[in-house]
């Protein structure tokens, strides 16, 4: 029951980590609160179904998902947030609840209010680490998500652009001093940041086996609460405070039975930790 | 004579002023930003509520203690606010605001799901008044909100705000106790948010925890930007123009959120300072004009 319940919260937490990233690394580089990016969560959960009916194929609707996010997410910077970087930052953050709220009404009145079904039956082995055993679906969402993850480090840790775009998050003037486009490096963040939203969404699609227009209401407040706890532009911070979210969701709600809300657990979580560590649990000033 | 419906679209849209001008106080003056004032307006109304429904307190006492209530909870609040800072606030305001209203949803003593009902109009000299009376209520209040406003920002008060909003660091240098006055923004800003909705408990006469929400808080906080944030007249146009939205977008029902989202985007895109805020194109072509006009008057 308790192991049961722990493989559901490392699933749920994976699927945060995917959509935290992206949420923490557009903040490292742009300082923006990118609210609509639980829209391009969900546009990837969309596009995943679409591209699945059409193929056949749940791998082939996962990269269609990831790449029509990556566009998505390059021309929200191109457009919307790039001309609007030297106002007050209240601006960008109204103008990402407007795009959010458009988008979530762009799905419902595409495909319709109603929940659609995302039945791709991917053949995915279940995994027993001891007592704690882990269904396909949750073995595929962890596995999607590590292999990810990985990615991501080796890019950001072993190469010149990654160098490129950690310098760029601390300090966007300095580094084009030193040559670096540092606007193409921004763009880069938008691009891998709203894949990995799009692969988290097409996973949990999936996962859930449904798809609605507002599926992304509730990742879209969480998923700022789990960055901001992590400490907002840190990526390890971001991952570390997903799983833990992740965890304590499923266990206190799950095992604990206590009567509150499930989703206004993460916020309680980061309010308690912004009163001793005021910058996140893995945060700098 | 106004009609009912008039009449009810205007309370509706004056109880939005009251939130609007209450809100610029704590994010347009001290530049503080808040994504929860819709939890304070709650806090009032559920103050309201249960003080009248339980406690046989008549409207006008609950009024004024749901504005207490809400003004010092709004500064207890804001204790765990002034450790962080922006973006950081931004966040934790959100937080406030589903802690709030899960709280409301939860808890059997604040009637959980259900609401309160049976929250009746207020009364004066032993009758109920009519809803042109409300509406004069909600006119009344709007004007002293004014009042104080005009008072706060033209006083030592407003400078300090000014000073916290545009440099933190600085002010504090200058010797503003920067912890007092951000206090005091959130406290004032509260307080009115809380008579907005002990007015919105009276004259629904139910409330529901889904009254209050974050997407609330979202609407009120669109009003001000909409209008021009950190004027006096922004948050009043904006709370008109968009409380009056819904009823004249009736015929585009279907559309009428989308219309919404994307009105948002484009203004923030083009307008950042809102309709009627100091660089608008509106403000800055009256300027324009008057200027021109005022060789001619010579």
């Amino acid at each position: 029951m308790i192991w049961q319940q722990i493989a559901n919260g490392i699933a749920t937490g994976a699927v945060y980590a995917l959509t935290t990233l992206g949420l923490t690394m557009v903040y490292g580089v742009l300082r923006v609160l990118h609210v609509a990016h639980a829209g391009v969560y969900a546009l990837g959960a969309y596009v995943g179904l679409w591209a699945f009916r059409f193929t056949g194929n749940f791998w082939i609707g996962l990269v269609v998902a990831m790449a029509a996010c990556a566009l998505a997410g390059v021309l929200i910077e191109r457009f919307l947030y790039a001309p609007l970087l030297h106002l007050p930052r209240i601006i960008p953050l109204i103008a990402s609840i407007g795009l959010f709220i458009a988008m979530e009404e762009a799905f419902r009145i595409v495909a319709g209010p109603y929940a659609l079904a995302y039945d791709a039956e991917v053949r995915f082995g279940s995994l027993a680490l001891g007592p704690l055993r882990l269904t396909g679906p949750q073995t595929l969402i962890l596995t999607v998500t590590l292999v990810l993850l990985g990615l991501l480090w080796l890019l950001l840790s072993r190469s010149k652009v990654g160098l490129a775009m950690r310098a760029t998050a601390m300090d966007a003037e300095i580094t084009s001093s030193f040559g670096v486009n540092t606007r193409a490096i921004i763009a880069l963040n938008f691009l891998i940041g709203s894949a990995m939203a799009g692969a988290a969404g097409a996973l949990i699609g999936v996962y859930d086996n449904q798809v609605w227009p507002t599926m992304g209401s509730v990742p879209a407040y969480k998923c700022l609460a789990i960055v901001v706890l992590g400490g907002l532009g840190n990526i390890p911070g971001s991952v570390l405070a997903s799983f833990l979210i992740g965890l304590a969701e499923t266990l206190l709600i799950g095992i604990v039975a206590i009567p509150f809300p499930r989703d206004a657990l993460a916020f309680v979580a980061m309010i308690l930790v912004l009163m001793f560590r005021p910058y996140g649990l893995l945060g700098r000033a | 004579m106004l009609s009912g419906y008039v009449v009810t679209v205007l309370i509706t849209i004056g109880i939005y002023v009251i939130l609007a001008l209450s809100l610029n106080m704590i994010t347009g003056y001290a530049g503080q930003i808040s994504l929860g004032h819709a939890a304070f307006m709650g806090i009032g109304a559920y103050t309201s509520a249960l003080l009248y429904t339980r406690a046989e307190f008549s409207f006008w006492p609950a009024f004024l203690v749901a504005g207490l209530v809400a003004g010092a909870v709004g500064a207890v609040l804001a204790i765990p606010c002034l450790r962080v800072r922006e973006d950081f606030l931004a966040i934790t305001t959100m937080g406030i605001n589903f802690v709030v209203e899960a709280t409301f949803l939860y808890v059997p003593f604040f009637g959980a799901g259900m609401g309160i009902g049976g929250i009746n109009p207020p009364s004066l000299f032993g009758s109920e008044i009519s809803k042109p009376g409300f509406l004069l209520l909600v006119i009344g209040v709007i004007a002293a909100v004014i009042t104080v406003d005009r008072w706060l920002a033209r006083s030592w008060i407003g400078l300090a705000w000014a000073a916290i909003r545009e440099d933190e660091a600085a002010a504090g240098t200058m010797g503003i106790d920067v912890v007092r006055f951000k206090v005091l923004a959130f406290t004032l800003g509260s307080a009115g948010a809380g008579l907005a909705g002990s007015l919105y408990a009276h004259f629904l006469t139910f409330i529901m925890p889904v009254n209050f929400g974050f997407g609330q808080s979202i609407v009120i906080l669109s009003m001000v930007v909409f209008g021009g944030i950190g004027t006096l007249r922004g948050p009043i146009v904006g709370a008109i123009l968009l409380g009056a939205l819904p009823e004249f977008s009736r015929p585009a029902m279907e559309y009428r959120t989308l219309l919404y989202g994307i009105l948002l985007l484009l203004l923030m895109r083009y307008q950042p300072d809102g309709i009627l805020g100091e660089r608008s194109l509106l403000v800055r072509g009256w300027h324009a004009l008057r200027q021109q006009a005022a060789p001619m008057k010579n």
